[in-house]
């Protein structure tokens, strides 16, 4: 009779294990089809010139994306300075006070800023941002896009840290080592990997945005590195092409989503190396 | 709290090194919290002003109307209600299995090690897919497949719809309620574990019930964001699901949600009337949002001990 | 680390605003998606000429009219002149200067595709839900060396607001009352029957996929994607077949001054009915914000030169080029736009 059960949970356990391991590999095949799907599109119109030259008009042979790649650079850039270490703040704020009214309104506030529509907050940054300045610009497409970063890296953080034994802060306090420098230096690090993960999957996302660039940082066929005016992006571009009736764009299209995509990737990569040096096994 | 020196060598205050840097560290952790939180309200204001001219023009008929007729300025928002409803909530079920799947995959079986970078690199890719990309390959990839389907079970083959919006919709959340949920499974504490496993546990049992349960905010947290993503996401649902502004009546039929009407017709749009509509809808999704979070919280406490 | 952190502050530094090059007149334009590619041919030919960097970016014809209206931009594009109620809530007068027409062409799936042809009173009684099947008579009638299979007609239209959505039910408009009372003209409508999808490649790619889909898409799209396009009956009762040629001559009407005028079922023979111009907004008195004279001109110059020498490069995209009647009222609007008070165009 007990062998029977622990042969049962045995099976369970090792139904379970299949199980986990079915699903998870069932759910990289939608990516996998997406890859190839745009590889497929766009492998052919990557080349060196693509990366490096300006977009040419329709019927032009050639031409590249490379004022799409440096806005969106921009964009990432502009969007991060404020988001990360506001959105790190607000989440170390939330794992040391877990209970309150401040702690309440802002885990709140991250779900409901996460479930707003990127062009509704494309209208917000357009309504307190263009509409101030007179005109578009890079640097109100950055800020539509660092609040669309901000839900996950506050929660990212708050949950990575709450899950970071009290014991390690209390060690560090013992020692007197002063609060700020308990948090930064020794509670951080340890939760790097998860803080990590959060803020690439905002990246990730507004990386790929396009709703809230309409009306802030609108385009522009032309490079430009100046902040204050408008700036092209990779999802703009991808957009504008995908959406034309030129079969020749699609395949630009194409191209772009392939060089999206891959910057993504190069970033995971890059940042995943930076934290492992960072982090800390307890 | 600092390292204190115990002798005063000069009249003026002890010298209390990283005591100003304390109070400011917490100070600035306190301003940046709040400063969220205005941002928050400050957005719902914006969004109540701008939705006025509608507000009082339809007031509760907007709510419950079913007509969106922009060149007669009738304006009712409750199919793209329902719409937002089924398809977030159906696309949460869905990825729920694959979802924490990954999660236990990742922050359990496989921690480390070529596979476990893989598999988490190609979760995290997802979220950097444009959804544009997902829209286009849904309607080229999934349409035809939810089609064959519709066919055999007899039903008017259109292919797009809830159902296939849900799945788009699906794959695209994975990322928040996989992600998340690894990194708290790998956080969850040895000694618990081991503690489990000295008691005869398997695998299996150790992990539903004392991992999970143990990182189970982190995971509520997840699935929390990937629902938040769902009800706002907009280009990859629009271009599947059919945008017909009737009532649905079954996961099959085409429909529409708030968000991409908003995406859809904000635009063109000219007209105070119909422009603050559009807003409004953008309001009613935040009221929405914020409903179903609170909700969600009560219900977690509820059932739940916090970890 | 430091270093890292150094270095980054030094490129936002370079990023400032003091390294633009504040001496070239640049200018800003948003609207309409149709003639994008259009505009960034011209503008890319007129940079190289003229050395003007233009900056045109397919918002939408609203938000075109939005930006222009909150003068965020210098000039807008739109496929549907402003009503009178739009021009009396602007902040100044606005100008309609026609650039280009456009069509919108019938397209659908059936096997063997054959050609086809359609009336007013079919396209109304499809798009109301009144005929749901192919065989039907009234198809049939028109079509007579058809084949039309049993399938059921499944309408695809826009589920995002459009300039080509407004001249489609625009046509059907007018050539139906129930139409016009029941939905009406607008760039979003309250689609009685069918299936809404994104874009011109949304409602393209729908179609491909169901066999029995009726749908409408810029002519452009569907010449470049291979997409087969029905002929439809004009004023005079004959059949007219979308094309560049066809579209230009429906503007062969008397244009009222402001050439704000619909063209959808036109009384020229010949013309195509579901075609219409695209236009280029601007101020009429250019001085505003501050705008100094070199942009006005600029901007004078630039339309000067889109609807004459510019037209060039209207056909080999298959846009329609201006008539003559079209370009002359244009050349008097643009001589007409002033800057405070005197007449910018040399």
């Amino acid at each position: 009779m007990d062998q029977r059960k622990i042969e049962f949970r045995m099976a369970k356990d090792r139904g379970f294990e299949a199980m986990v391991i079915i699903f998870s590999f069932l759910s990289m095949i939608p990516l996998f089809l997406i890859l190839f799907y745009i590889l497929r599109n766009g492998l052919s119109s990557l080349s060196w010139e693509f990366l490096i030259e300006l977009p040419k008009p329709v019927g032009e042979v050639g031409g590249g994306i490379a004022n799409a790649i440096v806005g969106s650079v921009l964009l990432i850039i502009i969007a991060s300075l404020p988001a990360i270490p506001m959105g790190v703040m607000a989440g170390i704020y939330l794992s040391e006070h877990k209970r309150g009214r401040v702690s309440y309104l802002l885990r709140l506030a991250a779900e409901v800023l996460q479930g707003t529509p990127s062009i509704v907050i494309g209208i917000i940054a357009y309504l307190w941002v263009v509409i101030s300045m007179g005109g578009f610009s890079a640097l109100s497409g950055g800020i539509a896009l660092g609040i669309m970063m901000l839900p996950v890296i506050v929660r990212a953080t708050e949950e990575t840290l709450k899950l970071i034994p009290d014991s390690l802060k209390e060690a560090s306090l013992a020692l007197g080592i002063p609060y700020y420098k308990t948090i930064l230096k020794v509670i951080l690090p340890a939760g790097l990997s998860g803080i990590t993960t959060g803020i690439l999957i905002s990246v990730a996302r507004i990386a790929g945005e396009t709703a809230p660039l309409l009306f802030t940082a609108f385009g522009n066929p032309f490079m430009n590195w100046n902040i204050i005016k408008p700036v092209n992006a990779l999802p703009l571009l991808i957009y504008n092409y995908a959406t034309s009736p030129y079969p020749e764009w699609h395949s630009i299209a194409w191209g772009a989503s392939c060089v999206l995509v891959s910057i993504v990737l190069v970033l995971n990569l890059v940042a995943r190396i930076i934290a492992k040096r960072w982090k800390v096994q307890f | 709290m600092g390292a204190r020196s115990s002798s005063n060598s000069s009249a003026a205050r002890p010298r209390v090194p990283g005591l100003r840097a304390e109070s400011a560290f917490q100070k600035a952790l306190f301003v940046c919290a709040v400063a969220i939180v205005v941002l928050l309200t400050a957005i719902f204001l914006s969004l109540l002003l701008h939705s006025f001219p509608s507000l009082r023009s339809f007031g509760l008929s907007f709510f419950l109307g079913t007509a969106w007729d922009p060149v007669s300025r009738q304006f009712g928002a409750l199919p793209f209600l329902v719409g937002t409803l089924l398809t977030s909530f159906l696309s949460l079920l869905i990825c729920l299995p694959f979802s924490l799947s990954i999660s236990i995959f990742l922050g359990e079986y496989f921690t480390e090690g070529a596979l476990s970078s893989f598999l988490k690199n190609v979760t995290e890719l997802l979220a950097g897919i444009p959804s544009v990309i997902y829209g286009f390959w849904g309607l080229f990839a999934l349409v035809p497949v939810v089609r064959k389907i519709e066919m055999n079970l007899g039903i008017p083959p259109y292919g797009v719809g809830i159902f296939t919006a849900s799945l788009i919709l699906s794959v695209m959340i994975i990322p928040y309620a996989a992600s998340i949920g690894r990194e708290v499974i790998t956080l969850v504490p040895s000694d618990i574990k081991e503690a489990g496993y000295s008691l005869g546990a398997t695998r299996q049992e150790v992990i539903t019930k004392i991992i999970l349960p143990y990182a189970r905010s982190g995971i509520m947290a997840g699935i929390l964001l990937a629902l938040g993503r769902a009800l706002g996401e907009t280009m990859a649902v629009t271009m599947v699901i059919g945008n017909s502004n009737i009532l649905p009546h079954s996961i099959f039929s085409p429909g529409n949600t708030m968000a991409s009407v908003i995406a859809n017709e904000f635009t063109e749009a000219t007209g105070r009337l119909y422009l603050s509509s559009l807003i409004e809808i953008g309001l009613l999704l935040f009221l929405v949002t914020l409903v179903i979070n609170i909700t969600g919280r009560y219900i977690i406490k509820k059932i739940g001990i916090e970890a | 680390m430091n270093t890292l952190v150094a270095i980054f502050l030094a490129f936002l530094v370079l990023l400032s605003p003091a390294s633009a090059s504040a001496n070239r007149v640049e200018l800003i334009g948003a609207g309409a998606t149709f003639p994008y590619p259009l505009y960034s041919k011209m503008f890319d030919v007129y940079w190289k000429q003229a050395g003007v960097k233009v900056n045109y970016q397919a918002i939408g014809s609203g938000g075109g009219i939005r930006q222009l209206t909150n003068m965020t931009v210098d000039f807008g594009g739109s496929d549907a002149f402003m009503s009178d109620e739009e021009l009396a809530r602007a902040p100044a007068r606005i100008l309609h200067i026609p650039i280009c027409l456009g069509a919108v062409a019938l397209t659908y799936n059936l096997p063997g595709n054959p050609k086809l042809k359609f009336t007013p009173n079919l396209i109304a009684a499809i798009f109301l839900g009144k005929i749901t099947k192919w065989s039907d008579q009234g198809i049939a009638e028109v079509n007579p060396e058809v084949k039309l299979p049993g399938l059921a007609i499944t309408v695809v239209h826009r589920s995002d607001g459009s300039g080509t959505t407004f001249v489609f039910t625009d046509y059907v408009s007018k050539v139906s009352g129930e139409w016009e009372k029941k939905v009406g003209r607008g760039k979003a409508v309250n689609w009685p029957v069918g299936l809404g999808a994104k874009g011109n490649p949304g409602v393209a790619g729908l179609i491909k996929q169901l066999p029995g889909a009726l749908g409408y898409v810029e002519l452009i799209y569907a010449l470049h994607n291979g997409m087969p396009v029905a002929a439809i009956q004009g004023r005079n009762g004959s059949f007219v077949q979308p094309s560049v040629a066809s579209t230009t001559l429906a503007a062969n009407v008397p244009l009222p001054e402001d050439t704000r005028i619909s063209l959808t079922d036109t009384v020229a023979p010949g013309g195509y009915p579901i075609s219409s111009f695209t236009w280029i907004l601007v101020y009429k008195e250019q001085a505003y914000r501050g705008k100094p004279m070199e942009k006005a001109e600029a901007l004078v110059n630039l339309l000067w030169w889109m609807t004459h020498e510019g037209q060039e490069y209207t056909e080999p995209l298959d846009y329609a080029p201006l008539p003559a009647e079209a370009s002359g009222k244009a050349e008097r609007i643009i001589k007409s736009i002033t800057y405070n008070g005197s007449q910018v165009l040399k």
